[in-house]
């Protein structure tokens, strides 16, 4: 059962609900094609003729590639051809690498050259009739191997004995950095107590898009020009990497989307496997299709960052006020760092948490392991660092002996401080995290927390509460990548659309994105629908993304929590600027008084006052596209065909100090858990949770709500069942769906939900991106689970992912996990 | 004497009687796909975990991927492109709509044909019996609330016109 519970009291920054469509759950656009399985996914479109793809991958992490012999795959009948690294190396450049010294001196291929440097990491490619030949020739290939010593922990692959991956880098040190911000020594001079933290460790894990990743990828031998069809999420940026490795101009690559089975940032780093397909199909002169098997998503197509935190410290007043944390942090990176650093800089967007710490030192470094690489994963590097601060929380109220609900209270950032700026120049736009705490913890019932205690300890079992309180930072400033190395050339953001007027009346909408569930054609139509006084059932907007007619941006695709913000201001511009136009028509038409004594309502251009002159848009439309002899000159510029390009209004950082706002929109999730562990065997289930979310003004309530389940799901998920972990040979445990739970319908435990809408001031619909939430759901399983295990001997909660088994040791041996914990005298 | 790599198979899929020459190792889901185009069919694992590929076999909700193509000779076969009849959605599919089921819809025909068997056998289920029928289907954007929400309208009749 779920609930949806708004607030009772109307807080006051919430606004008076808007007339028109822009704020109901409307029905939506995408469903009909979708529930009668009528969707177009990248593998539902075929091409006469075409090769199934199947890549030959390493069995090794780590080895040196002695020989490849195709020969024996090539001569099966009905295989059309190969492609091994040898071909890659000469055909291509290595991909563009964002990093400084010594991680942009590492070379990454479509395929391995020389060396392979992860299980499941592509080392040739056989293309063939059909998918079971390609599998079964893909098995005929031979690879001889030397295989060497396997490096499989960030920490101590920057030791100077480790085996190193990237010899042309020489370490493997992607990126590293400090960040000093505020006053830290003078923070630990006003400190009553400092409370220090050996170690907290977040894992490794993915969202694991339902849909594989893949392609079906044609060349035209006249124009030199290929088109994929595809499920790429982010195309703009994955042409950045795609084009100067093919030595082509970014106009030869064509990227198609349609219906796409899920993201969660999986499907922004498949230049790699793109590029294999395009030197393919130009060898071979066929279309070549690649669906990525599920095992091959585990092994081989991104991981979400895993994250080590040592030597915390934070210093603490004595009412519990918290001034800020030192750290050093270790990044994995897996073998290539791909869309890395950038996680090294991500984490900043939050980096005080929803807390009022001003005095921060921490110092950053990623490395490059024997694992698969990893990737932007919903919630990308921010959930690590919220992970973070919210066992800082917990484990300091723990230690201190303060209640973690008094203890957020006091450290939260106001809602009469918004905006305010973070330590490090982000600008935090709006939110009441205190209030949206007072309606989760409403939710699951807090005023009777001890009396639900004693019922479940009279059942054997131990009852804990745990709070979960995160930001999803949307519409990102890419200027931050400045941060990690100045020489980047990236900066601000983009996203277009194109509203047009067209013949018969018909409005028709263009995206840049590449929508994988979040329901862009749905909302796009309510904006426009109020901007044109029409409904959204008269608002056509285009299913998917194709870059060949220029409807995109640097920027353009689905990723980061951004659409509600730039996405939707782009479709404002765009319908605006039709509008005008419709009016400007219309008054030169209707021979009124100008522009601003047109209205536009019912499908109609009207002169106010006189009901009688009226343009209906199918007049206007046809006038424009084919009946335009003799129109006045003032008109040139009308073409009722309307493209708009938002730019957020960002600033490039301080890229002495790192300073400056790095993302535009701040959504809040707060998130209540409580839990009831069996005292025996360390299983447990969630009994009562409750989601709130703040993510400004709502456009469409339901689709708002759907996102928040998801992510939910998505955390939960990783508390308790996902884990990508690895053996000593550097062999993922967990390939699969049999091996990598993820929630199931009987999993998944009652989903309260609350909101408030604290609109942004920095967004003109007063909208902010939500879609990745802060993954609070892990964070609130964990602080609840140390809540409930109190009584035996307080044992403390410090890695994100708790299976039942590692409940059952914390319950065991709580001594071991307080080890590294301890309170100090300030200096 | 070769041995035989692939088989005639007559099937009837959504009404329709098909006759084909099938490689002895394709599976269903793929001969529906690739060669009779029924696309709505989706893959989303290689192991029999994730649902995507769920249709009926002759009054069985079945894994597609989990059977050869040369196993369903004789059978009488359901996909999602059968469930909407006379240009109108079936109640589930109109549920699944009213109540915001489905993200990316990857998943959305395999749960569809699960709960449709479900309602064949159950026209009444409880929560529990919803969310265990669904239990074979993965789906990685709702969170399930809404699907089960939906299968439970759709069973009591109150789906939008
Ligand atoms: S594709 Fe059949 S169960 Fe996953
Ligand atoms: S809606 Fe995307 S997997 Fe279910």
């Amino acid at each position: 059962m779920s609930e949806t519970t708004a607030t009772t009291a109307a807080p006051e920054q919430v606004e008076a609900p808007q007339k028109g469509f822009a704020g109901q759950s409307i029905p939506r656009k995408e469903d009909k094609r979708l529930v009668q399985g009528e969707g177009v996914f990248f593998d539902d479109v075929k091409r006469h003729g075409m090769g199934y793809v199947h890549f030959v991958r390493s069995p090794y992490a780590h080895a040196g590639i002695v020989s490849i012999d195709v020969s024996a795959a090539e001569a099966v009948e009905g295989v059309y051809g190969t492609l091994i690294g040898e071909e890659v190396a000469a055909q291509t450049d290595p991909f563009f690498e964002m990093s400084t010294p010594p991680g942009n001196e590492i070379r990454d291929y479509a395929l391995a050259v020389g060396k392979v440097r992860f299980a499941g990491e592509p080392v040739a490619a056989v293309v063939a009739e059909t998918r079971e030949l390609a599998r079964d020739a893909a098995e005929l290939v031979e690879v001889e191997y030397e295989p060497l010593e396997p490096v499989l922990d960030a920490v101590a692959a920057v030791e100077p004995d480790a085996a190193v991956l990237h010899d042309e880098a020489g370490s493997n040190v992607v990126w590293s950095g400090t960040f000093d911000w505020g006053d830290y020594d003078q923070a630990l001079a006003e400190a009553d107590r400092v409370v220090k933290i050996d170690r907290l460790y977040f894992h490794r894990f993915s969202s694991t898009p339902l849909e594989c990743a893949g392609a079906l990828v044609e060349y035209d031998r006249g124009t030199a020009q290929w088109t994929l069809h595809c499920n790429h999420q982010m195309p703009g940026i994955g042409i950045v990497w795609m084009a100067p490795a093919l030595r082509v101009g970014s106009d030869k690559l064509r990227i198609v989307t349609q219906d796409i089975g899920g993201g969660f940032g999986n499907k922004i780093t498949l230049h790699p496997y793109f590029v294999a397909l395009c030197l393919l199909a130009r060898k071979l002169n066929r279309p070549v299709q690649w669906t990525e098997w599920r095992t091959d998503q585990h092994t081989a197509n991104t991981h979400g960052n895993e994250r080590t935190f040592l030597d915390v410290e934070v210093p603490v007043k004595a009412d519990g006020t918290m001034l800020g944390y030192k750290v050093r942090a270790f990044d994995d990176a897996g073998a290539f760092p791909r869309y890395e650093p950038l996680g090294c800089i991500i984490w900043a967007q939050v980096t005080p948490g929803c807390y009022r710490w001003r005095h921060v030192r921490v110092d950053f470094t990623q490395a490059c392991t024997n694992k698969s690489p990893t990737a932007p994963n919903r919630g990308y590097s921010r959930m690590q660092q919220l992970w973070f601060t919210e066992r800082v929380i917990d484990l300091v109220a723990s230690e201190l002996g303060l209640d973690p609900v008094e203890v957020r209270k006091r450290n939260y950032i106001r809602s009469d401080e918004m905006p305010y700026e973070t330590p490090n120049g982000c600008v935090y736009d709006s939110g009441d995290y205190a209030r949206c705490l007072d309606i989760a913890l409403d939710l699951v019932g807090y005023e009777r927390l001890e009396e639900r205690r004693r019922d479940a300890e009279s059942r054997g079992k131990l009852l804990g509460l745990g709070i979960g309180s995160t930001l999803d930072s949307g519409t990102n400033n890419f200027g931050q990548s400045q941060l990690l190395n100045p020489e980047l050339q990236f900066s601000g953001n983009n996203e277009v659309a194109s509203v047009r007027l067209d013949i018969f009346g018909e409005i028709v909408v263009t995206l840049g994105t590449t929508p994988q569930g979040q329901s862009h054609e749905t909302v796009a139509a309510q904006v426009v629908a109020d901007l044109l006084g029409v409904t959204p059932d008269d608002v056509h907007v285009r299913a998917g993304h194709d870059s060949y007619w220029n409807s995109h941006a640097g920027f353009s695709g689905t990723y980061a929590s951004q659409f509600a913000v730039t996405g939707l201001e782009a479709v404002k511009g765009a319908t605006l600027a039709l509008a005008d136009q419709i009016r400007r028509l219309a008054a030169v038409i209707l021979g009124a008084e100008g522009p601003d004594s047109i209205e536009l309502a019912e499908g109609f251009a009207k002169v106010r006052d006189n009901p009688e002159a009226a343009l209906p848009f199918m007049a206007c439309g046809a006038i424009i596209n084919v009946n335009n002899a003799g129109l006045p000159p003032e008109l040139d510029d009308v073409t009722l065909n309307c493209r708009y390009v938002y730019r957020p209004p960002f600033q490039v950082p301080d890229t002495e100090r790192k300073f400056g706002n790095l993302t535009l929109t701040y959504a809040t999730q707060i998130h209540a858990c409580v839990v009831e562990v069996d005292r025996e065997t360390g299983v447990y289930e969630i009994v009562d949770y409750a989601a709130v979310d703040d993510c400004g003004t709502r456009i469409h309530p339901q689709i708002v709500e759907g996102q928040v389940h998801g992510a939910t799901a998505h955390a939960l998920g990783a508390a308790t069942f996902e884990t990508f972990p690895y053996d000593e040979n550097g062999m993922l445990q967990t390939s699969n769906f049999y091996d990598y739970h993820v929630p199931h319908a009987l999993d998944m435990p009652p989903l309260k939900t609350g909101y408030i809408e604290s609109p942004s001031p920095f967004s003109s619909l007063g909208t902010k991106g939500m879609g990745e939430g802060g993954g609070a759901g892990i964070h609130a399983v964990c602080a609840a689970l140390q809540d409930a295990l109190r009584p035996l001997g307080n044992p403390l909660v410090t890695e994100s992912h708790n299976p039942y088994h590692r409940v059952w040791e914390l319950m065991r041996d709580p001594e071991a996990s307080r080890a590294g914990v301890e309170v100090g005298a300030a200096r | 004497m070769e041995p035989v790599t692939s088989k005639r198979v007559a099937v009837t899929v959504n009404g329709a009687l098909h006759e084909r020459d099938v490689e002895a190792r394709r599976l269903l889901v793929h001969f529906l796909r690739d060669e009779l185009d029924l696309t709505g069919t989706h893959v989303g694992c290689d192991t029999g975990n994730c649902g995507a590929c769920t249709v009926i076999v002759d009054a069985k909700a079945v894994k597609s991927c989990m059977l050869l193509a040369v196993q369903v000779d004789g059978a009488t076969i359901e996909t999602i492109e059968s469930l909407a009849s006379d240009g109108g959605l079936h109640p589930l599919q109109q549920a699944f709509s009213d109540h915001h089921a489905l993200q990316c819809g990857y998943c959305t025909p395999g749960m569809l044909m699960s709960a449709k068997h479900l309602l064949d056998h159950n026209a009444e289920p409880t929560e529990n019996e919803i969310r265990r029928a669904i239990q074979g289907n993965i789906c990685r954007c709702t969170g399930y609330v809404n699907i089960v929400e939906a299968i439970a309208a759709a069973a009591k009749g109150e789906v939008s016109a």
